[in-house]
């Protein structure tokens, strides 16, 4: 099943621009990621990162719905989903690179965060039933746990373990679904029978499909959906339908140049770019001169240090 | 030049060539992708559905791998970083393993999981273990290693001739390097194969000062410490290298040994090393002039940035002070 819009954003036409602190964050998280391929590339970071280019939406949209007291759990594509919960890139980057002022002292590095309320792990499945507990002990309090995954997670069997209990147990668990169509090289018809949505509903789980990639929309739709999952304490499924722009990781996409014109289609930025080009350009210049300084600024760090236990 | 991952595709290209029962699973192990590691490179457009990419589920990947073995038939599993292994560890341990027993009769299963380890490329803690310790000592289950000596082809008919399942760790930093040939390693060390047992020696000496035994992905960081401590400091050392590290072949060239010291990636603490030890100390316990000597990683994570991976791994340069500080 190749998932798409049943509109495809490219072809609507938004009124207007996104508001001005959306678009920032929006393009911070652009060139934060761009700034990390380019990274790579010079030999500058090791080890592997997994960029959400094209996916920014999705955790800038989420991030006003979600309350201080919520707990985020992540994955290994979780760069986005930091930023947008936290605005601290200086503390991401150096955890990164492994400078000083890392978030984890550059022991987790890019897939293994934990910062205030937001916690993500490289092992995919895992964090569900991590985040049913978290939820758990946030029933009834108003606040809720937010589990990011990928459509190809749904592989692991854990996935549904958890989700049976959030559901007998009515967890204030939101799962947010990036469905890009694609896990590393495979693309969801390869990997999953039957859909996502049939599964919340076999567990009695509502699920809610976004296709918009525009913030304003997503928030009208699902702002009284959370507003369920915290009042009645019970968990939901939302899917955003959505495009891997970038390599899975660096350097690793082999899908076809068409596979991937399709994904850069529905792309935020060109749109923007296109549709408010005054209003877009001066930000974007703007946020990426100021990934620039921060990069700069982290790489001249001392290495971090490590008080180990 | 080859390279061992070139080699491991070469063997698996010949291995499903000629055996037509055999069946690769793995995720993302089909072309154009060929694997996280490139290892499985042309091996779906050359055999069609003997080979499947899988979804993210590696406990039943591991699971239809035994079924296939079970019904006849022989499987080799990817796991694609050897972490997660540990997601596979109910079907290998619970299952694979104890079936060919415990039907009160010997139940074939030819089950190979091939599982990229170790660290050394800032990959952080999920994706850089060598966690073959956890597996060691489970009846009916045995463990090998890719090393840059032996032929990859000869290691999985090995594993297939055994019937049982086989855990097969391959070095992701072994993947980037030459393999060996014709008993020559450098200018300074030579080798032989000596019943499945890689022994390296400088060529002329005897009786070596000290035995270090290792895994296959640890054997360059070996070789260098080896290099150091001959050149720099007159320690002669002979390497040995088992593709099979449980249960524990007999390791060549023992009876002479002054010292014996064992050198592993994994974490300290339960280790394969210590495994090696329970094994030779009472075979040597006469001809030893001290115990055996374990350098493992340290009891730790393993960090995801390189000045502190570093520190947690084992360099050459901890194996050359640690040899030359027991022999001072
Ligand atoms: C248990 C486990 N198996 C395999 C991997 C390797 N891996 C990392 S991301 C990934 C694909 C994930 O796909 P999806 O869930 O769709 O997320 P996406 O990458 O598309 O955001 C794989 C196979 C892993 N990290 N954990
Ligand atoms: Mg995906």
């Amino acid at each position: 099943m190749v998932v798409t819009a049943p509109i495809p954003p490219c072809l609507r036409q938004p009124p207007s621009p996104p508001p001005r602190e959306d678009l920032e964050l929006l393009l911070l998280i652009r060139h934060f990621e761009l700034t990390l391929l380019r990274l790579f590339e010079a030999g500058e970071l090791s080890g592997t990162t997994h960029t959400c280019l094209g996916q920014e939406y999705i955790p800038v949209a989420l991030s006003p719905l979600l309350h201080d007291d919520d707990f985020v759990l992540s994955n290994h594509r979780g760069h986005g989903h930091f930023l947008a919960r936290y605005t601290e890139p200086h503390g991401l980057l150096a955890e990164i690179m492994g400078r000083e002022g890392a978030l984890c002292a550059g022991v987790g590095g890019s897939q293994h965060v934990y910062h205030r309320r937001f916690l993500s792990t490289g092992v995919q499945g895992e964090s569900l039933p991590v985040a049913v507990g978290v939820a758990l002990k946030l029933t009834e309090t108003g606040a809720l746990t937010c589990a990011y995954v990928g459509d190809g997670t749904w592989g692991e069997g854990a996935v549904y373990e958890a989700l049976n209990m959030a559901r007998l147990w009515k967890v204030p668990l939101l799962v947010v679904v990036e469905n890009n169509g694609i896990a590393q090289s495979t693309p969801t018809s390869a990997q999953m029978a039957g859909s996502i949505a049939a599964r919340a509903a076999a567990f009695d789980i509502p699920h809610h499909r976004v296709t918009s990639t525009e913030v304003g929309e997503i928030r009208a739709e699902l702002a009284p959906l959370l507003g369920v999952v915290r009042g009645e304490s019970r968990p939901l499924v939302v899917e955003f339908v959505t495009h891997r722009i970038g390599p899975h990781s660096k350097g690793d996409d082999t899908r076809t140049p068409e596979e991937i014109a399709l994904a850069a289609a529905h792309d935020w930025y060109a749109r923007y770019a296109r549709d408010f080009p005054e209003h877009f350009a001066a930000l974007d210049l703007a946020a990426r001169e100021r990934v620039e300084r921060i990069a700069a600024e982290v790489a001249a760090r001392p290495p971090s240090v490590w008080e180990r236990p | 030049m080859t390279r061992v991952s070139e080699h491991l595709n070469r063997a698996l290209h010949d291995l499903m060539e000629a055996d037509p029962r055999v069946h690769l699973l793995g995720e993302d192990i089909s072309d154009p992708y060929g694997g996280a590691f490139k290892v499985t490179k042309g091996l779906s457009t050359r055999f069609g559905r003997r080979v499947r990419s899988t979804p993210l589920s590696e406990g039943a990947i591991a699971g239809i791998g035994a079924g296939l073995a079970l019904a006849g038939d022989r499987a080799i599993v990817e796991i694609m970083f050897a972490d997660f292994a540990a997601l596979a560890f109910d079907q290998l341990v619970n299952f694979a393993a104890k079936s060919t027993a415990m039907y009160g009769r010997k139940v074939p299963v030819p089950l190979v999981v091939r599982c990229p380890s170790g660290g050394n490329r800032g990959y952080g803690p999920t994706h850089s273990q060598s966690p073959q310790k956890h597996f060691i000592g489970v009846p009916g289950l045995s463990l090998f290693e890719m090393t840059p000596f032996h032929d990859a082809g000869e290691l999985f008919a090995l594993m297939f001739a055994l019937e049982q399942p086989c855990l097969f760790f391959e070095d992701k930093v072994l993947y980037t390097r030459r393999r060996y040939e014709d008993g020559v390693v450098d200018d300074l060390f030579r080798y032989e194969l000596t019943d499945g047992v890689a022994r390296v020696f400088v060529d002329g000496v005897t009786e070596p000062d000290c035995t270090l035994i290792v895994h296959g992905g640890m054997t360059h960081r070996a070789l260098d410490a080896m290099r150091a401590l001959l050149m720099e400091e007159d320690v002669a050392c002979e390497l040995l290298v088992p593709a099979r590290l449980y249960p524990l072949p007999t390791l060549p060239g023992l009876d002479r040994a002054r010292h014996v010291c064992v050198v592993e990636d994994g974490s300290e603490g339960g280790t394969w090393g210590a495994e090696v030890a329970r094994v030779l100390h009472p075979r040597l316990w006469s001809t030893l002039r001290r115990p055996i000597s374990l350098i493992s990683a340290a009891d730790s994570v393993i960090p995801a940035a390189p000045h502190l991976e570093r520190e947690i791994l084992v360099q050459s340069g901890r194996i050359r002070h640690a040899v030359a500080e027991v022999l001072s």
